[in-house]
C-alpha cells in the first residue's frame, strides 16, 4: 500500500471511529429514556466531548490530506468525509439533547401516553447505520434506497407532535414533560436527517452525482 | 456533459467553461486521426480532439504518452526529425496545417512554442531576443520593433520589470523571467495559437505562480495548448484536460470533470497516482 493510501486509511478509520461513538450515544440516549436511567443520560451528555474531538481531529487530517493534492476519487472522499464527520458532529449534538430531556423526564412521574417513539428511535438508528454501511462498503444504489426512507420518520415526528398537543391539552399538567418529548422526538427526526444527508454524501462519493434538493431521488444513476 | 473517446472518435468539446466568456465556438484546432510514426514505432495512434480558441487545453499523460510529439505535431517540429512521418490532418481555424503548399515557417508564425527550458538566446539583448523573429521575417521599421517588444513584453508580464534594462543581456534575468521572455518572443509575431510544453516544470512556486496567471491573462486573446506533468498545474489553468497514455488519446473533457470526476478508469488511476 503506498504511503498516501495508507494516510487515506487511517483517516477512514478515525470517521468510522467517530461514527462508532455518534451511534454508541444516540442508543445509550434512547435506552435512558426507555429505562430512565439519570446516570446514562450523565454519561451520553459528558461523552459527547469525545464526538466532537473526534470532528476536530477528522478536520485536521482532512486539511493535511487535501495539501497533498488529491484528485478524483481521493478528493471525493476527502471532502465527503468532512462532511460525513460534521453530520456525525450533529448526530452526537442530537444525543445529547435526548439524553438532557431524557434526565429530566427521569426525575418526573412517568407520562400515561402511548406514543411510537421507540418504532422512531429504530428507524432513525437503523438509517444512520445504514448510512454508515453503505459509506463503509461504498454502496451507492443503498445510499440512494435510503433517501426517501426519511420520510417515514417526518410522519412519525409529525404524529407524535400531535398526539402530545392534544395530550398537553387535556391534561395541563402534563405539559413540561410533553415538551421534553416533542424535543427528544424531534432530535430523532434530525438524527434521520443526518443519515439521510450521509447518504446523499455517499452517492456523491461513488457517483460523482449530487443528488441534494433534488426531490425524488432515483434509485439508479441518471445517464449522463 | 462529459465526453469521454477512445481512438478515431472525434470528441464533442463541451461548452466554454465560466470564467471564458470569450471563448469561440469555432475550434482553433481540429485534429482528426493524427498518427505520428518514428520509423516504424506508432507514438501517437489515430488521435482526434478540438481545441477551443481561446482556451486553455492541457495534455496530461505519464512519459512517452505522446504528449509532447501531440503537441509538436501542431507546429510541424516532426519535420526537423529524420524518419519521422505522419498521418491524419490537422486544421489550424479550417487550414491544412499539412497541405502541400503550406510552408512549415508560416505554420510555426501562426502556432508559438515555448519549451521546458527557457532557451533565450545567450549572446542577445532582452529587446534582440523579443524581436528576433519579427526581425528574421524581414522587419526593419524600428518604430513598429518598439512597439511590438513593449506589446509583447507588457503580455507577459515582464515590461514593467526589464523597460530600464532592454539591452541587457538576456542571461542576466532570472528563470522565471527568462521563461517569461521567451513566451514575449513567441508572442512578437503574433501567433493565434501558443503551444507550452512544461513551461513551469523548471521554476520555483512564486515564478510558476506568474508563469499560470499569465498564461490566464493570455488566453483571452490567444489559444492555449499546454503539456504539464503538474496535475494541479493543469486543475488550476485550464479549461478542457485531454489525457494520453501509450499514445491514445483516453479521455477529454472539462477540467473540472476529468480531476473530480473521469469516466475511465486509467485516467482516474493517472491522476489519483495509482498508475501502473
Amino acid at each position: 500500500m503506498e504511503h498516501f493510501d495508507m494516510e487515506l486509511d487511517a483517516f477512514k478509520q478515525k470517521l468510522l471511529a467517530m461514527a462508532g461513538h455518534a451511534e454508541t450515544a444516540v442508543n445509550r440516549a434512547i435506552e435512558a429514556l426507555t429505562t430512565r436511567n439519570y446516570d446514562l443520560a450523565i454519561q451520553v451528555k459528558q461523552d459527547d466531548e469525545i464526538i466532537d474531538r473526534f470532528e476536530v481531529e477528522v478536520d485536521d487530517l482532512a486539511i493535511h490530506l487535501l495539501a497533498k493534492a488529491p484528485l478524483a476519487t481521493d478528493l471525493r472522499f476527502v471532502t465527503v468525509a468532512m462532511k460525513i464527520s460534521q453530520n456525525l458532529e450533529r448526530v452526537g449534538d442530537e444525543a445529547t439533547k435526548i439524553a438532557k430531556r431524557a434526565r429530566d423526564l427521569s426525575k418526573e412521574p412517568p407520562l400515561k401516553i402511548n406514543l411510537d417513539l421507540p418504532r422512531m428511535a429504530n428507524l432513525a438508528l437503523s438509517q444512520l447505520k445504514a448510512a454508515l454501511d453503505s459509506f463503509v462498503h461504498r454502496d451507492s444504489a443503498a445510499a440512494r434506497a435510503l433517501v426517501p426512507r426519511d420520510k417515514e420518520v417526518d410522519a412519525l415526528n409529525k404524529q407524535i407532535n400531535r398526539e402530545l398537543t392534544q395530550h398537553m391539552m387535556e391534561n395541563r399538567d402534563s405539559i413540561p414533560r410533553c415538551l421534553n418529548l416533542m424535543v427528544i422526538s424531534r432530535s430523532l427526526e434530525r438524527i434521520a436527517d443526518h443519515a439521510t444527508n450521509v447518504a446523499e454524501e455517499v452517492v456523491y462519493l461513488c457517483e460523482a452525482q449530487d443528488i441534494r434538493h433534488m426531490g425524488k431521488v432515483p434509485a439508479t444513476p441518471a445517464q449522463a | 456533459m462529459m465526453t469521454t473517446m477512445t481512438t478515431g472518435e472525434k470528441p464533442a468539446i463541451s461548452a466554454a467553461q465560466p470564467g471564458n466568456q470569450s471563448a469561440s465556438a469555432v475550434p482553433a484546432l481540429t485534429v482528426k486521426n493524427l498518427s505520428v510514426f518514428f520509423g516504424k514505432n506508432e507514438v501517437l495512434k489515430k488521435v482526434s480532439l478540438d481545441v477551443t480558441a481561446r482556451a486553455v487545453t492541457a495534455i496530461i499523460g505519464p512519459s512517452g504518452c505522446g504528449k509532447s510529439t501531440f503537441l509538436r505535431s501542431i507546429n510541424r517540429m516532426h519535420e526537423l526529425v529524420p524518419e519521422a512521418r505522419m498521418t491524419g490532418e490537422i486544421r489550424l481555424f479550417g487550414d491544412d496545417i499539412y497541405a502541400r503548399n503550406v510552408e512549415p515557417v508560416i505554420v510555426r508564425r501562426r502556432v508559438g512554442m515555448v519549451f521546458q527550458k527557457s532557451n533565450p538566446f545567450p549572446t542577445m539583448s532582452i529587446v534582440d531576443n523579443v524581436t528576433v523573429g519579427l526581425r528574421l521575417n524581414g522587419m526593419r521599421n524600428r518604430a513598429v520593433l518598439a512597439e511590438r517588444t513593449e506589446q509583447s513584453l507588457r503580455m507577459a508580464a515582464l515590461w514593467d520589470e526589464v523597460k530600464d534594462r532592454l539591452h541587457a543581456p538576456a542571461i542576466s534575468l532570472s528563470g522565471g523571467q527568462q521563461q517569461r521572455l521567451c513566451i514575449a518572443r513567441a508572442l512578437a509575431v503574433q501567433p493565434e495559437v501558443l503551444l507550452m510544453d512544461e513551461p513551469a516544470s523548471a521554476l520555483d512556486p512564486l515564478a510558476t505562480a506568474k508563469i499560470e496567471d499569465l498564461i490566464l491573462e493570455l488566453k483571452k486573446t490567444y489559444t492555449i495548448v499546454i503539456v504539464t506533468h503538474n496535475m494541479q498545474q493543469a486543475a488550476r489553468v485550464s479549461d478542457h484536460t485531454a489525457f494520453f497514455y501509450l499514445g491514445e488519446l483516453i479521455e477529454f473533457g472539462p477540467t473540472a470533470k476529468i480531476f473530480t470526476s473521469p469516466s475511465q478508469k486509467r485516467t482516474e488511476d493517472y491522476v489519483t497516482g495509482r498508475f501502473g
